[in-house]
């Protein structure tokens, strides 16, 4: 069942195309890579799908209607970024704004909603800072704090934008078990992703993004050389042959 | 001293504490939208508008006044946008553009209403420094009540305002309409600015919006504490500077509002138990003693251990 359908999506910065007829369905519980060098849109994508940045032309579809009327079932995690972290708040606060839509507005959050909070934290390994300065987090912890925001949403699609940017490899395997899980849960999840080297362990599907779809599907059939390097142009030559070198040894 | 006793006086002390701590918390908003300079546009741009009212109408009743006021601040700050939109010309240097453009030709039409004899007697000039003392009963109710509506609509919206603030995109996700508050935010800027531009007069009344926040930040680390001390210290410069320019005859009161403003700044920068300077310099002296400490420690065991 297809849980977001994209048809000829273009959008601009200024005079600049960065996409360009871009179209793909995405179907339920699958676990989706979004790979293509700097400047192929990527972030731009989700960017446009979530009627964050306007797009020139295309349709797209949440669970068979608009995102208007789904937008409860949709969770997004941004950039870490995006947002200026020396604002005075904790990370059990941030995690609450997660649930902000179902307090309802002009509303305070009471008891319950602060227990269901510390158990998102927990998920994510950060029970313990609950109570931390949001600034005085590392890079990957913000990261997580920013999971436990979109895992509170209990959602049934989610945009992730370079949620493995920049944090190391014990975050990178918390992240990837609860992307997993989600999985399982029959959640669908896009993933923007910037390491190929990690495309085969960790996602199933994988699109392939240079201001249109290059490729799209399963990553065992699509995340071949020949994808890669159209996608990227000769310049990701030496990578993937080293990582032909590396399977062989594995093998 | 007796000055302070009339209940005139005390009507306008209540006034002017209200319109701090509505300051103070808008403020707030505005250091966070990282649009302090915002306020100071806007408070500049507003006296075209205060002018050209008293020209068509002549009339000097401060309700009938701000709502020039604020068509001139509204439009100043549309200008603003439309520059930073359809331009490559940066937002702060179009707010540069625009408040000096604004308080000119605000300037201009003044020197011409002081020309004729009805307008010197209107004391227009107050609206530059703010004179308190001056206004009359009508004027304290309408500051008063509208000051306490900028206050409701902070507090009531609370937890989103500081969603705006922090992670606007993800807000839109939860349906939060960037756009409305925008809005919200834009018109309580405004409303502030033009309540306080005959207390505080339009060249200073930014100081009551950017100051207090900047010294809140020294005392907390929690947004709502932030909110809540930034709209006592604006209400205490409010009170403390209206006190000072009603003791003497002829003080204007922007100024005296600054300067205790200005004052608690200080103290925070150096005593504030967060961020403040002493805070700050006995912290790193007590982390480099521990370090220290540490090293020796460990140097004797590797003694000990040869």
């Amino acid at each position: 069942m297809s849980v977001l359908t994209v048809d000829g999506l273009s959008a601009a910065y200024r005079k600049n195309t960065v996409l360009h007829d871009v179209s793909f369905t995405i179907n339920q519980g699958s676990l989706t890579s979004i790979v293509g060098p700097n400047g192929a849109g990527k972030s731009t994508l989700i960017k446009v799908l979530l009627e964050l940045h306007p797009r020139l032309t295309g349709t797209t579809s949440f669970f068979g209607t608009t995102l208007k009327k789904e937008k409860a079932r949709v969770g997004y995690v941004p950039q870490r970024g995006s947002v200026d972290w020396d604002f005075p708040t904790d990370a059990l606060d941030v995690v609450m704004m997660g649930m902000y839509g179902q307090i309802g507005w002009v509303k305070w959050p009471n008891k319950h909603h602060r227990v269901k909070a510390l158990e998102a934290l927990d998920k994510v390994g950060m029970a313990d800072y609950a109570h931390r300065q949001i600034s005085e987090l590392s890079g990957g912890q913000q990261q997580r704090v920013f999971l436990a925001r979109a895992l509170i949403q209990d959602a049934d699609l989610y945009f992730m934008d370079e949620p493995l940017a920049g944090v190391d490899a014990a975050t990178e395997r918390a992240i990837m078990t609860i992307l997993n899980e989600l999985k399982n849960e029959g959640r669908t999840v896009l993933v923007v992703h910037h390491d190929l080297q990690t495309v085969e362990d960790y996602f199933d599907q994988v699109l392939f993004l240079n201001r249109s779809v290059i490729a799209h599907g399963e990553v065992t059939s699509t995340f071949t050389t020949e994808n890669i390097e159209r996608t990227y142009g000769g310049t990701i030559r030496w990578l993937k042959e080293g990582v032909g070198v590396v399977d062989s040894t594995l093998k | 001293m007796s000055i302070l006793l009339s209940s005139n006086f005390q009507w306008v002390l209540l006034s002017t504490l209200l319109l701090g701590i509505a300051a103070g918390l808008v403020g707030c908003l505005a250091y966070w939208k990282k649009q302090s300079l915002m306020s100071d546009a806007l408070s500049h741009a507003a006296l075209p508008g205060v002018v050209l009212i008293f020209l068509l109408f002549q009339v000097k009743d401060l309700f009938v006044l701000m709502i020039g006021a604020s068509i001139s601040a509204l439009l100043g700050a549309f200008c603003i946008m439309l520059i930073k939109s359809t331009t490559r010309i940066t937002e702060d240097t179009a707010m540069g553009m625009i408040l000096a453009v604004f308080f000119g030709g605000g300037i201009v039409l003044l020197t011409l209403v002081n020309k004729t004899s009805t307008g010197n007697q209107a004391g227009l000039n107050n609206f530059i420094f703010g004179q308190a003392a001056s206004m009359v009963s009508s004027d304290v109710m309408t500051m008063s009540i509208l000051a306490i509506a900028v206050i409701f609509i902070v507090v009531i919206g609370f937890k989103e305002w500081k969603l705006f603030l922090f992670d606007p995109n993800f807000a839109k996700g939860l349906n939060l309409s960037i756009k409305g508050m925008n809005i919200i935010y834009l018109l309580i800027l405004v409303l502030t600015v033009v309540v306080g531009i005959q207390a505080v007069g339009v060249i200073l009344m930014s100081a009551l919006l950017i100051i207090p926040p900047v010294s809140a930040r020294y005392w907390t680390h929690s947004f709502k504490t932030m909110m809540w001390l930034s709209g006592i210290f604006g209400g205490i410069s409010g009170a403390v500077g209206t006190t000072i320019s009603a003791l003497g005859v002829g003080l204007p009161t922007g100024p005296f509002i600054v300067v205790t403003s200005g004052s608690i700044f200080l103290v925070s920068l150096f005593l504030g138990i967060k961020k403040g300077l002493i805070v700050e310099s006995m912290m790193l002296r007590n982390k480099r003693k521990e370090v220290y400490e540490q090293m020796v420690a460990n140097s004797i065991v590797k003694e000990g251990n040869s």
